[in-house]
């Protein structure tokens, strides 16, 4: 496993936890605004969710136009 | 505040506000816990001027287009009043909009001068139309040391300590050119002039005033119409304070509130909706004495606010309500979208006024505005002064169109007569919404005559703007249309678009075909999808020049099929 699937790996654990689905559900390249049925401000919560797990400050652009989980584990592994 | 009858451009109202309350504080730029920037009337002035001073210096001369990308934050207003002064237009731009779609209203506004983010910089640098750019001149904020900018100047270096000479500019003049839609069909490019910010910032205000210590919370995008009339000229005209978040997370925008003891928030529904769903999830959660407490509270404070709001007695009714949105909240202003009465109602009951407006760009900020006198939440208020409006072809119920004649309405779309002249008809700017006027002077809004959607972020889509995005799909022709423009609903909410789709002859939609359809709707920025698609066997009819008649298709759809045959994605 590379740094980044772990990376990925994680986010994809905290995104289940955090939105309470089943892990094995979510997979990298889902859309998780409609995979998870939220909108833009619960996916917020999320990143603050995740900048406190990973120990990163990350401003709200990156997470601009990025609706999959693999290029938020692109743009949060950029900063670890 | 100032006497606006007094000026002629915003550049000159804004010099006038600089000199009128040199110590109040006129700006704030927070990120988290963190205070970045605050600036007093006289230190915005000083830091503007060597700025227009410099883009004086590279030739940015009157009515030179200077367009703008930036999130909210205090260079967005220092540049745009250096832009002012130096007599130029400006062309702000979405920084939400992807790179390549922000290149091509770059192009079309035919800007010479950029000032950009560094961030958003980037993301142009890396689009294949960035070869072409023709802007002259670019101005990069917060670019990393070392950065490739691809020969852009940087704006923390760019000054020139000579006094800037500043340019005239009459009420006719352009002051910005704003765009009402994204790219794909036609740019709407909204030609707006001095006289008609001057005019809606005059009428606005006569209602929602700002005075020295007011502090208008910026959330709404600067670019914007609403946020750029009410969180920057409104409030500097007034001596008031504009507060800018660098970071939007919840959590930090509930921070913000009782930090800064917040006057004026504009919201754009889905946001205030949200905090109404907050708000409700922590009531469900009180103790039933505390529940028992609160509802009652509520009732007593929704008996004596019937007539009119008063914010002392709610502060003291309902003080934890209060307490959580700073203490000082005057009202929040909604705009940008349909909102639903029930949302309205919520919390004009907690003692919280919502200034529920309408407005288009075409007409500068908004048409009307609810005067409070007393609140109404069924409606989306009165004319403002100086706005004059009819309703066109009224059915039995009293329901057409909406036409406004106001001094706040545009000059025209940038380089489209033809759009501009089916818009502004005798000097009457058609809407394309439907509303009523009620007996006391209300307006009340029904649904839409126009082919397009508003999102309850407050995103207007035309449904030829997102066409692009199924270009490859292997059938004989296809069109987006608004649900609601198929099959009239007399109503603003949850608006639909759909994709109507017309296979190749003698085939049918088969499923690897919904796949790869389906697939093109997710690549989709989310609130741009279409709901679902419609099967459809008969050629569109089309113009001499093959463009799709949309009005006719809708009427051959609306006559064949229910809007149930529509097959959800």
């Amino acid at each position: 496993m590379t740094p980044l699937d772990q990376t990925t790996d994680q986010i994809l654990q905290l995104a289940a936890k955090h939105f309470n689905v089943a892990q094995g559900d979510l997979r990298p390249d889902d859309d998780f605004f409609k995979k998870l049925g939220i909108n833009s401000l619960q996916a917020l919560d999320l990143l603050t969710r995740l900048e406190q797990h990973f120990h990163i400050e990350l401003p709200d652009y990156e997470l601009q136009g990025v609706s999959d989980f693999r290029t938020l584990a692109e743009r949060i592994h950029a900063r670890l | 505040m100032l006497d606006l009858d007094k000026y002629n451009s915003l550049g000159e109202a804004l010099g006038a506000a600089l000199d009128q309350w040199p110590s109040e504080t006129c700006l704030i730029e927070s990120d988290r816990e963190r205070e970045n920037v605050r600036l007093t009337y006289r230190e915005f002035k000083e830091a503007a001027l060597p700025l227009a001073s410099a883009l004086q210096r590279a030739e940015l001369a009157g009515g030179t287009r200077c367009a703008i990308l930036m999130t909210n934050q205090s260079k967005w207003l220092i540049s745009a009043y250096a832009v002012f002064l130096c007599g130029g237009v400006l062309v702000p731009l979405d920084y939400k909009l992807p790179a390549d779609e922000q290149l091509k209203l770059l192009a079309h506004s035919r800007a010479e001068f950029l000032i950009v983010e560094y961030h958003l910089w980037r993301a142009i640098m890396k689009c294949a139309a960035f070869s072409q750019i023709a802007t002259r001149f670019v101005l990069v904020t917060e670019a990393p040391a070392g950065a490739d900018l691809a020969g852009a100047h940087r704006w923390e270096d760019f000054r020139d300590a000579r006094a800037p000479q500043p340019v005239t500019r009459g009420r006719g003049d352009a002051a910005c050119i704003v765009y009402s839609s994204g790219t794909g069909g036609r740019p709407k490019g909204c030609v707006l002039t001095h006289g008609n910010y001057l005019e809606q910032c005059k009428s606005l205000t006569a209602w929602y005033p700002f005075w020295p210590g007011v502090r208008y919370l910026s959330i709404l995008p600067t670019n914007h119409a609403i946020d750029f009339m009410v969180g920057f000229i409104g409030p500097f005209v007034c001596g008031a304070c504009v507060v800018h978040l660098r970071t939007l997370r919840p959590e930090f925008v509930r921070d913000a509130f009782v930090r800064y003891r917040i006057s004026y928030v504009t919201l754009v529904p889905a946001i205030i909706k949200n905090l109404e769903r907050g708000l409700r999830e922590r009531f469900d959660a009180l103790s039933p004495a505390k529940r028992f407490l609160l509802d009652r509270s509520i009732a007593i404070n929704k008996r004596l606010t019937r007539k009119r709001p008063n914010l002392k007695l709610s502060r003291v009714l309902l003080p934890a309500v209060h307490e959580a949105f700073g203490g000082e909240l005057l009202a929040l202003i909604t705009g940008g979208a349909f909102i639903e009465p029930a949302t309205l109602q919520f919390f004009y009951d907690l003692g919280i006024p919502v200034a529920n407006g309408y407005g288009l760009t075409e007409a500068c900020t908004v048409l009307t505005v609810n005067d409070l006198k007393p609140f109404r939440a069924d409606t989306v208020g009165k004319p403002l002064p100086g706005v004059e409006l009819r309703i066109l072809n009224p059915d039995s119920e009293g329901i057409g169109e909406v036409a406004a004649k106001s001094a706040t309405t545009m000059l025209q779309y940038l380089d489209d007569p033809e759009m501009t002249a089916e818009t502004i008809v005798d000097g009457w700017l058609m809407t394309g919404d439907l509303g009523r006027m009620d007996a006391n002077g209300h307006l009340q809004l029904f649904g839409r005559k126009k082919n397009m959607i508003v999102t309850e972020e407050g995103k207007n889509i035309y449904p030829e703007d997102i066409e692009s995005a199924f270009e490859r799909l292997p059938v004989k022709e296809f069109c987006v249309m608004a649900a609601n423009y198929v099959w009239p609903a007399r109503s603003m909410v949850g608006e639909q678009l759909v994709l109507v789709v017309h296979p190749e002859v003698g085939s049918k939609l088969a499923p690897d075909i919904v796949a790869s359809l389906s697939d093109c709707n997710r690549r989709l920025a989310n609130y741009k999808r279409v709901h679902g698609y419609l099967p459809w066997d008969y050629d569109f009819p089309r113009t001499a020049s093959m463009k799709i008649k949309r009005g006719e298709l809708a009427e051959q759809i609306r006559a064949s099929v229910s809007r149930d045959s529509v097959v959800p994605l």
